[in-house]
């Protein structure tokens, strides 16, 4: 690992982008199923990936972090800003203007061209709005820089190949610049191959973006990849 | 952006959606046309006869005199005499008058005997005048006028022979005295069409050889004789009267009703019109609780589609969510595609409605003398439509609702 830090990588030493202290969740009709996290943290800038298996909560865990759902206790951070504190409404838009969203399949809406389907958080943010001077040339630049064919643009969601579709979905993650990137196991429908580079391509626009990004998956042999490598079985308490 | 992207999330469900407007609108248009036969048929009865401002008959129920001497229904349970209609109709408030003899009949339909008046004066549907589609007036004494109706089923044209029979359900016929068919009138939707109309001394003239409602055993006139006899009309059934002025109809009616020489009845077209919608009420009743089911069907029908799409439809709603829609967008996208649809179906139903009514309104005028006014909407239609689009937003809040919770609770867990 290169120990030259760059300025950037400077600026965001000790800025945590997620702070989890003490958070406790479980579903009221899953009653085996339990989440205690007691401390977790994410740096500004950090590529993180998540690792766990099926059931450890790792979606729980994104969806807490996404403001989804609320802990029963416990503090949840990003950028310095208490989420479970605030109203569900506030925590929709506190989601739409800090954190892109990429599913694992499905991501887009079929219906919609790319276009569209990249613009669609700038609808509901007025804050990522604001990041972007022309909404259509900024898509199409990022479609460019993840090298999606010109003539996908005006395509619908549903005539693109999966890669395609997830490469879009990393487009509409990315635009407006959101501080956060989540991305919940957006390579397992990929081979290898085609997993590497996909996560090349979404690296060096997180990156371009200055975004932190906390993917989730269950296969190690990406952990390589990422700064930091966080897994579920040593952040969270089991309660039974 | 959020229409366009509803729109085209309805467009990429094009063949549902079609279905779920296609059966709305079947439905929409099954009330409007329930609504519209209702409505046409109330305007097409209680128009039978319009412009006449009284009836005159022997004392009886307002009803009674209204279905024999309008509708041809029923027997008169006296007839007048014609110096009693004489002495109404000579009464200085009485601007016409038309005479009208019933009792005979020919296959079933009743013969009505009149003078020329009736022709002038008879109106329906506010105002019309009949007329003869074919042939000419009552110039010969057993000259006979039939309704398109009766023309039609006995098939009948200007020339043929007609027998009348005696009584409504006689076995003897006035077989001596054979009518010939002078004219045919054309189609009024009205009594009219069905009735057989003869000059009021043709009724007379049939009854010469007749004593107290049966034939005089051994006693033919020969039809010349018949001619020159003296054929002047001793009694009637009922009268129509119009009045010069209409404050002076209450007063007419209360003499002709305390009129001394002769027990006589007389009664006010519209007013027993009424009075006889209400008595067939009962059919109108149950017209409107049909519309009022169907409509029912139809938003729960709806809903049920909405619902039936609900669970394919929560990856799409989990990726607004994480787009940053509230829970109360979602709730509004799936009551703005209900909107978009209820309105849709609005139109599609109305559109439907028009085209079948276009083709269908000759046969339904044809076939039942039922007018359906295909000119506008009712405004009781347009009140009707935004109360359907005011319910569908309402029920599609069930589904809606639904969705809320979906997608509260869904989260990033959904994996469909």
């Amino acid at each position: 690992m290169n120990l030259q830090l760059t300025q950037m990588e400077k600026s965001n030493l000790n800025e945590k982008t997620i702070q989890i202290d003490s958070v406790k969740f479980h579903w009221s009709n899953k009653s085996k199923f339990k989440l205690h996290i007691p401390e977790l943290s994410v740096d500004k800038g950090e590529k993180v990936l998540l690792l766990g298996e099926s059931g450890s909560g790792k979606t729980t865990l994104l969806s807490l972090i996404c403001g989804f759902l609320t802990p029963l206790s416990g503090k949840i951070q990003l950028n310095e800003k208490l989420i479970n504190d605030l109203s569900a409404t506030k925590r929709d838009q506190y989601r739409s203007d800090n954190i892109g969203i990429i599913f694992q399949q499905f991501n887009l809406l079929p219906y919609a061209n790319v276009i569209d389907n990249i613009l669609l958080p700038l609808y509901f943010s007025k804050l990522r709005s604001a990041n972007v001077s022309n909404q259509r040339e900024t898509a199409i630049s990022i479609c460019q820089s993840l090298r999606l064919p010109e003539d996908v643009v005006n395509m619908k969601a549903s005539e693109l190949s999966v890669g395609q579709q997830q490469r879009v979905a990393v487009a509409r993650a990315l635009i407006g610049n959101p501080p956060l990137v989540i991305a919940d196991e957006p390579t397992s429908s990929l081979d290898t191959d085609a997993q590497t580079i996909f996560l090349d391509l979404m690296f060096s626009q997180v990156a371009s973006s200055n975004s932190t990004l906390l993917m989730v998956s269950h296969d190690k042999s990406l952990s390589s990849k990422f700064d930091r490598v966080i897994d579920m079985k040593n952040v969270s308490v089991k309660e039974q | 952006m959020l229409l366009k992207l509803t729109f085209n999330s309805l467009y990429a469900r094009l063949l549902t959606v079609a279905m779920t407007v296609f059966a709305i609108s079947l439905s929409l248009m099954l009330y409007m046309s329930v609504e519209k036969l209702r409505t046409s048929a109330y305007t097409s009865f209680t128009d039978t006869i319009s412009q006449t401002d009284l009836i005159v008959g022997a004392r009886t129920s307002s009803v009674q005199l209204l279905l024999y001497s309008v509708f041809r229904i029923g027997n008169a349970t006296n007839n007048i005499t014609w110096e009693s209609y004489e002495d109404v109709i000579n009464k200085k408030e009485v601007a016409w008058s038309v005479p009208i003899s019933l009792g005979d009949s020919h296959k079933g339909f009743r013969v009505m005997g009149t003078n020329s008046e009736f022709f002038k004066r008879y109106k329906f549907r506010g105002g019309q005048s009949i007329e003869l589609e074919q042939g000419n007036n009552l110039d010969d004494l057993y000259d006979v006028i039939i309704g398109a109706g009766v023309a039609e089923k006995l098939n009948y044209s200007v020339g043929t022979p007609l027998i009348v029979s005696h009584g409504l359900q006689s076995f003897s016929d006035h077989d001596d005295q054979p009518f010939k068919i002078s004219g045919i009138l054309a189609k009024t939707g009205t009594p009219v069409d069905n009735t057989v109309i003869v000059s009021l001394e043709a009724i007379e003239a049939i009854h010469v050889d007749w004593s107290t409602g049966a034939k005089i055993p051994g006693q033919i006139t020969p039809v010349e004789e018949i001619r020159q006899m003296d054929l002047s009309p001793k009694n009637i059934t009922a009268a129509l009267i119009g009045v010069n002025s209409k404050l002076q109809i209450f007063q007419l009616q209360r003499w002709i009703n305390e009129y001394p020489e002769e027990s006589l009845s007389s009664i006010l077209p519209g007013v027993a019109l009424q009075e006889l919608w209400r008595i067939v009420g009962v059919v109108e009743n149950l017209l409107l609780g049909i519309s009022v089911t169907v409509i029912f069907t139809t938003l729960i029908g709806m809903t049920a589609i909405i619902f039936s799409s609900l669970n394919e439809r929560r990856r799409e709603m989990a990726i607004w969510r994480a787009m940053g829609a509230s829970p109360k967008v979602v709730i509004g996208l799936l009551m703005l595609e209900a909107l978009i649809i209820s309105v849709m179906s609005i139109i599609v139903s109305t559109v439907m409605l028009f085209l079948t009514l276009y083709v269908l309104q000759p046969w339904i005028d044809n076939t039942y003398g039922i007018l359906v006014n295909i000119e506008t909407l009712a405004v009781k239609d347009i009140y009707i439509f935004m109360l359907f689009i005011l319910s569908a937003s309402l029920v599609s809040l069930i589904p809606a609702i639904r969705a809320y919770w979906f997608s509260i609770n869904d989260g990033m867990t959904i994996k469909i």
